[in-house]
């Protein structure tokens, strides 16, 4: 990991089909914070993570990484994130090894992931099932080998919308501890999720439908 | 370099484990070609005469069969998003992927082009023309082709949109093509016309891949 970092917005607001979702939503994210993002169906949880990601842009404000706009070199913005958003992007005619092995390898840009894949292939307990297809995968299976994609290459943020959908409890609990570890080792965490997820210390950004606001500011925390 | 690699090996893993787009592909191209005789007649000096005309037009269609696929499924399952999202620059990623469309397309429809020649009753000259020929026109086609993909992506019968967006701009490619088979059936030499398709995949080469990332960054905002 890269030395302590801080990912900002300010008075962010986004328009989605001329209605507008949010507007002057601000948070401050340091290295190994996380932040919750909550609020109900369609107040805007994955349009400020795609924000985030830079897959859009912000009707107003700023995202900003040390002090220096995202918007200035969006692919350096990309090598430092990870995004897990609604798809899975699992491709069914790949083994599991194949899907984790072709991001990790992406976004390492080493030619021989095979470690990086075995170790996030254990993180989520999906190692005994390396070889399958993926296309015999159940929904859940799926969706851990699009997380094993964040153990595989390490990146200092990571976006997740709604992480936890289909997952049973025992993976819900590996998800947490590569969270925490990600967070100890000074990553960055930002989760909308309507489950519980048991993540401490973490700030929650409140989004609202139509009018919504930043009820907390988030706080730096480690 | 890696990651431009790992793009062209993913897909062409994909592309063999599917198997069926590029079988589709020049079972098309022969089925068309082998039409022809059916409605024009089978005789050997009209055939000769009008062949090369064929093969250009039936590789041409047949290379628009798979072009939807190209970035289709990557939308679909999110794959584009996370493309998008990589430390490589899109452009990079697109080309990656024309280069994997082309091989599993535009190449087994050059090895077609012998057999197809042998059916059609072509000169030897012909043939010889038409392979290099078309060995320059199918990557322009390719490229061509990523640029209608990424535009027509998201939209209904996206199929149709793609082949008119795409087929016109597929004329200049015909024109000196077909014309260098010509040119070499008359006796002359072929070099103007292959050197100006250079010139068009040179072209192709340099702005097709950026407008095929710009058009993919839509589709996915």
């Amino acid at each position: 990991m890269t030395g302590p970092s801080t990912f900002a917005g300010r008075g962010l607001a986004c328009v989605r089909g001329e209605r507008p979702v949010f507007a002057d939503v601000d948070f401050t994210l340091d290295a190994g914070g996380a932040l919750l993002l909550t609020g109900p169906n369609g107040s805007g949880k994955t349009s400020l993570l795609r924000l985030m990601a830079g897959l859009s842009a912000p009707r107003a404000g700023e995202l900003t990484w040390n002090g220096a706009a995202i918007a200035a070199d969006r692919d350096a913005h990309f090598a430092r994130l990870h995004y897990v958003g609604h798809l899975d992007a699992v491709k069914p005619l790949l083994t599991v090894a194949e899907n984790v092995g072709f991001w990790t390898e992406l976004r390492t840009g080493s030619p021989n992931p095979a470690g990086a894949v075995s170790e996030a292939l254990d993180a989520l307990d999906m190692a005994p099932l390396a070889r399958l297809p993926a296309r015999f995968l159940s929904a859940g299976q799926r969706r851990r080998v699009t997380l094993a994609r964040l153990v595989g290459a390490p990146a200092p943020l990571w976006l997740l919308d709604e992480p936890t959908t289909a997952l049973d409890s025992a993976t819900i609990g590996r998800l947490e501890d590569a969270i925490a570890r990600h967070r100890a080792n000074g990553g960055m965490a930002v989760i909308a999720s309507h489950a519980e997820l048991a993540i401490d210390p973490a700030a929650t950004l409140v989004l609202e439908r139509r009018t919504a606001s930043s009820a907390h500011s988030a706080d730096a925390v480690s | 370099m890696t990651r431009f690699l790992a793009v062209v090996r993913r897909d062409l893993r994909l592309a063999w484990r599917q198997g069926l787009d590029s079988v589709m592909v020049v079972a098309f191209f022969v089925l068309a070609v082998v039409l022809f005789p059916f409605g024009v007649g089978p005789e050997p000096n009209i055939l000769a005469r009008v062949g090369t005309g064929i093969v250009w037009v039936a590789a041409l269609l047949a290379s628009m069969l798979a072009l939807e696929r190209v970035f289709q499924t990557d939308y679909e399952d999110g794959s584009l998003e996370l493309l998008t999202l990589s430390p490589m620059p899109l452009e990079l990623a697109v080309l990656a992927k024309v280069c994997a469309h082309w091989l599993t397309t535009g190449l087994p429809l050059i090895a077609a082009t012998p057999l197809l020649a042998v059916l059609l009753n072509l000169e030897w000259e012909a043939l010889a023309v038409l392979v290099p020929t078309l060995g320059i026109a199918t990557p322009t086609m390719s490229l061509v082709g990523a640029v209608g993909a990424a535009l027509a992506l998201g939209s209904r019968r996206g199929g149709i949109l793609l082949s008119l967006l795409v087929l016109p701009l597929y004329v200049p490619v015909l024109i000196f093509g077909a014309g260098a088979a010509e040119a070499a059936l008359g006796g002359f030499s072929a070099r103007p016309q292959l050197l100006v398709l250079a010139g068009l995949f040179c072209a192709a080469l340099a702005l097709c891949p950026w407008a095929a990332a710009t058009g993919l960054r839509q589709a996915v905002d």
